[in-house]
């Protein structure tokens, strides 16, 4: 455990920019702003820390005209932008799983211009679909949560560590080791290898090596490549195994849990602080690790008579150790939630362009509650400045310089989009009340239905519901080769949790509308609910869930399509397509035409419903 | 601030992302590359690491939209008025360029709009270029092309189609050429493109992560070298560059002088038709790549050897394809190159 006691923050302070970033996921709160002020403390003094408004404008980022200044000097005035600000020194992004994409690829097209800049995210992500954009975490090294210990680690370290880490060797073996575990976890970008190698550079200088040895590996493959991980290890799957380590035990690899002072004969500064680094790990890390610390525990005690040939495997052990609960097994369940996750990236991106994009101009009176376009209205007075000045400055001395004349004509206002787009929420009921080539026919439906989402270039989600719980297997993406990925791999059998399934649509649909598209619920069932909202069996209560689910539904004011997927239409579906406002379409009728009309008829309703809804 | 780029020839793999854009370096009419792929795989690396490694192109003096000096007919408005009939205008050498449009570019940047400084200081009503002026003649990349907003792909299809950008706002009418090799990069997990932006593509390349760990290892250590002292680096691959940029220029020279073969050309049509490809732009792009591949190898004559080493690339995404159906492309390709060209 003493590999936490060299933090995340501890090596960021010591090269913020050679290493990008830092993503730190954690709420907003007294511990966030603790380790946020001791990091900037440990910076080097002088550095510049600047803060990125969320709404920040490109002009903001990049510089641009003065607006003040110019409007009151008559002439163009430009000021430098956050990103000349922020040089060589560490940009702050606060509420990061917020930011635009667009904003993103722009922080990570600076980023790549060579090393000059740092970007520290701050992000509060409830779960996985809730991240800042891949493209910028993929270039900030290191990525921490809330389980992150103080910084710990005293200044003058941290300024030998500073002097020390570019000239720290790597030996062969364990960047092999380190390049071998990125590719167990299946961190398949080659940044992140390399930016492991950086950390593992700077953990040995921290310790006050001249040499990184495998704990310092170990290190960087916690912060660097665990957070990244996209499938569990091979290695990794028996992590209960204790299955004897090769012989041979390598006397000068260190295990990945000896304090500092043993490490540090040539260090005594860090000898010295060693206790106190070490002392909030065990708190900081294994208190909240929950259900995984045993496997934590396992993953730092047997690699103690590892050989070198299982340095490789002895790292992922210590990713392993390092991830937060419920991770791995996530990943080991298969690729499900990853690509939810993914797709729950994009989704956001493109959230962000849909709320009220700015597309242009136009001509208007911004008092009417419109925006004015400062710049373009100053576009459209300046070809005009001569000749209105001509007349005034006969009469004014010279010495005052002229002012800028704008007239109402050139008066300019925000243009938004005003096209919206459509999310289809498939809610597909793949219970054992659907006989089997019932739900085969209610994917085949699905599939005419994601084609012409496909023309439509709409954005669809699934979610299916068996057993005792819905589940969302696609969060709203526009790849419909994911969405039939899903749906092909969509088991059946079980009962009918109609409510849950109802619910899951429901949340999906309002996050729909927060992000500012048009929900369309299509839902595949058979009406006969049996599991109750909680769970229970028990057809009474499930069918009163259910319908009190679809009311829920119909408040929201989202179109829904209800396809009746049972072998006679039943009475059950017509009264959950009434409970939700639905139209109600029986599947044997439901022809490919059919479909694609009643589709079009449910979102034309819901344009006019959605209207209502507003008012 | 920006260090030196990583050298082209230093990139380890990528051996198709590599050979697109040099082929298309050399023969710009092939019509740009998409590279597709997982994030860090080094995409934008290369493309940014093309700039270094082309030639310098000689621009009119004093044109803002560089105009190449030799070619009269297809300069802008602005040259033709300022150089009437005057047969050898004064010129200059610059940087091949390699522009980068970001995701969130207004309309203004990239068509170029009317230029707010002169206009207030001066009250003179000129045209500001804007990313499409700058690219001309060179590369226009996009990263993350996938999640390029609708409007700008418009434009930008109606640009590269007709090799000229029309501006008509703000009392400004201007037109000028914006000829350039597009390169797009992404990731499809993210969203797909638009099958008319497609189409603007020559090539398409999947790139992915080496799969050994011996190329892995060697990819961490030049980076690595690279990051440490990018200077040095560089110097060190100086060489290497020289020597691929010569190739490129000597393969622009040769080109015309390749033939293609009638036989060639039959069996191009042959894998088209094989794979159904949509259109006639499959062969045409295919036959100039090829070209350009034999131009570069020094071959005289055009082979089945260059035609199926550009195959994929040159039809991967042109597939008629069910957009529901995840098959792999480039395995299409291979089975029909394969069935096409038996060893």
């Amino acid at each position: 455990m003493a590999t936490s006691a060299l933090t995340a923050l501890a090596v960021f302070a010591v090269a913020p920019i050679a290493l990008g970033g830092l993503r730190l996921r954690a709420r907003a709160g007294p511990a966030r702003d603790t380790w946020i002020t001791s990091l900037r403390a440990a910076l080097p003094e002088g550095m510049p820390w600047q803060r990125l408004p969320l709404h920040a404008s490109d002009d903001v980022l990049q510089g641009g005209l003065d607006l003040a200044a110019t409007l009151a000097r008559g002439r163009p005035v430009h000021e430098p932008g956050l990103l000349a600000r922020a040089a060589g020194g560490v940009l702050v992004v606060a509420m990061a799983e917020r930011l635009a994409a667009d904003r993103a690829a722009r922080l990570g097209a600076a980023l790549d211009l060579g090393p000059h800049l740092s970007v520290l995210t701050l992000d509060e992500g409830m779960d996985d679909d809730e991240q800042p954009p891949a493209a910028l975490l993929d270039r900030l090294a290191l990525h921490a949560d809330d389980r992150q210990p103080e910084l710990g680690v005293p200044a003058e370290v941290l300024n030998a560590a500073r002097a020390r880490w570019p000239a720290v060797d790597v030996p062969d073996d364990l960047l092999e080791a380190l390049v071998a575990a990125a590719q167990a976890l299946g961190v398949h970008s080659a940044r992140a290898a390399w930016q492991a190698l950086c950390v593992t550079r700077i953990a040995a200088a921290l310790r006050g090596r001249g040499q990184a040895a495998s704990d310092d590996a170990a290190l960087a493959t916690q912060l660097v490549l665990a957070p990244r991980a996209t499938r569990a290890p091979d290695i990794g799957s028996s992590p209960g195994d204790d299955d004897a380590p090769p012989d041979g035990v390598e006397p000068d690899a260190p295990d990945l849990a000896p304090d500092l002072a043993a490490d540090a004969p040539d260090a005594p500064d860090t000898a010295e602080d060693a206790p106190a680094c070490a002392e909030p790990a065990p708190s900081g890390c294994e208190a909240d690790r929950g259900p995984k610390t045993d496997s934590a525990a396992d993953a730092s005690d047997p690699p103690e008579n590892a050989g070198t040939g299982a340095l490789d495997e002895r790292l992922v052990q210590a990713a392993l150790a390092a991830m937060p609960a419920g991770l791995l097994a996530r990943l080991a369940a298969g690729t499900a939630r990853q690509r939810a996750a993914a797709a729950g990236r994009s989704g956001q991106s493109a959230r962000s362009t849909l709320q009220g994009r700015v597309t242009g101009s136009t001509p208007g009176d911004p008092r009417r509650g419109a925006r004015l376009a400062l710049l373009d209205t100053l576009r459209a007075a300046a070809p005009w400045q001569r000749l209105r000045q001509r007349p005034a400055t006969a009469s004014v001395q010279q010495d005052t310089p002229p002012r800028l004349q704008v007239t109402r004509d050139d008066l300019r206002i925000v243009r938004r989009l005003q096209r919206r787009t459509t999310t289809t929420i498939f809610a597909i009921d793949a219970s054992g009340s659907q006989a089997l080539h019932r739900l085969a026919e209610a994917k085949g439906a699905v599939e005419r239905l994601l084609s012409d989402c496909y023309a439509r270039r709409d954005r669809v989600a699934v979610v299916g519901f068996r057993g005792t719980a819905a589940q969302v297997l696609l969060a709203p993406t526009r790849s419909l080769v994911r969405a039939r990925r899903e749906l092909a791999g969509l088991p059946g059998g079980g009962g009918t949790p109609l409510a849950a399934g109802l619910d899951a649509a429901r949340q999906l649909a309002e996050g729909t509308l927060r992000a500012g598209a048009t929900p369309l619920v299509v839902l595949l069932t058979d009406g006969r609910a049996n599991i109750a909202r909680d769970g229970t069996p028990g057809r009474a209560q499930a069918t009163t869930d259910a319908l009190q689910s679809a009311r829920a539904l119909r408040a929201l004011g989202v179109a829904t399509l209800l396809i009746d997927t049972s072998p006679r239409s039943s009475a059950a579906a017509v009264d959950l397509a009434a409970a939700a406002a639905a139209r109600c379409l029986f599947l044997p009728h439901a022809d490919a035409l059919h479909l694609s009309e009643a589709v079009r008829q449910q979102r034309g309703s819901e344009r006019a419903g959605a209207g209502r809804g507003r008012d | 601030m920006p260090g030196p780029a990583y050298p082209f020839t230093a990139i380890v793999a990528q051996d198709e992302l590599k050979l697109a854009l040099t082929v298309c370096a050399i023969d710009p009419g092939i019509g740009g590359v998409l590279a597709f792929g997982d994030r860090g795989t080094g995409k934008s690396t290369a493309v940014r690491a093309l700039a270094a490694l082309l030639p310098p192109m000689r621009v009119v003096a004093d044109c803002r939209y560089g105009c190449d000096p030799a070619t009269a007919g297809a300069w802008c408005s602005e040259c033709r008025a300022r150089l009437p009939g005057s047969r050898k205008p004064a010129s200059r050498l610059v940087p091949v360029p390699v522009v980068e449009l970001p995701l969130g570019a207004t309309e203004d940047r990239v068509l170029g709009a009317l230029d707010l400084e002169r206009a207030l200081a001066q009250g003179v009503k000129a045209f500001e270029p804007g990313l499409l002026a700058r690219a001309h003649r060179g590369f226009l990349y996009i990263d993350e092309v996938n999640l390029l907003e609708d409007h700008l792909v418009d434009l930008l299809i109606d640009v590269a189609a007709s090799g000229e950008n029309v501006v008509e706002r703000e009392g400004l009418s201007v037109r000028h050429p914006a000829r350039f090799v597009l390169v797009g990069s992404g990731n499809p997990e993210e969203g797909e493109l638009r099958p008319q932006l497609l189409d603007r593509f020559g090539l398409a390349v999947q790139v992915r992560t080496p799969q050994e760990l011996a190329t892995r290892v060697q990819v961490i250590k030049r980076r690595d070298a690279f990051e440490r002292d990018p200077l040095a680096f560089v110097e060190a691959w100086q060489g290497e560059q020289d020597a691929a940029r010569k190739r490129i220029v000597a393969a622009r020279r040769r080109l015309e002088q390749v033939e293609v073969p009638d036989a060639v050309l039959e069996r191009a049509a042959q894998l088209c038709l094989a794979l159904a490809t949509d259109g006639l732009r499959g062969e045409i792009t295919l036959v100039r790549a090829a070209r350009a591949l034999a131009a570069h190898d020094g071959d005289r004559t055009v082979s089945d050897r260059h035609l199926s080493r550009l195959a994929a690339p040159a039809l991967r995404h042109r597939l008629r394809r069910n957009p529901l159906d995840d098959s792999d492309a480039s395995e299409r390709v291979a089975r029909v190159v394969a069935e096409t060209f038996p060893a």
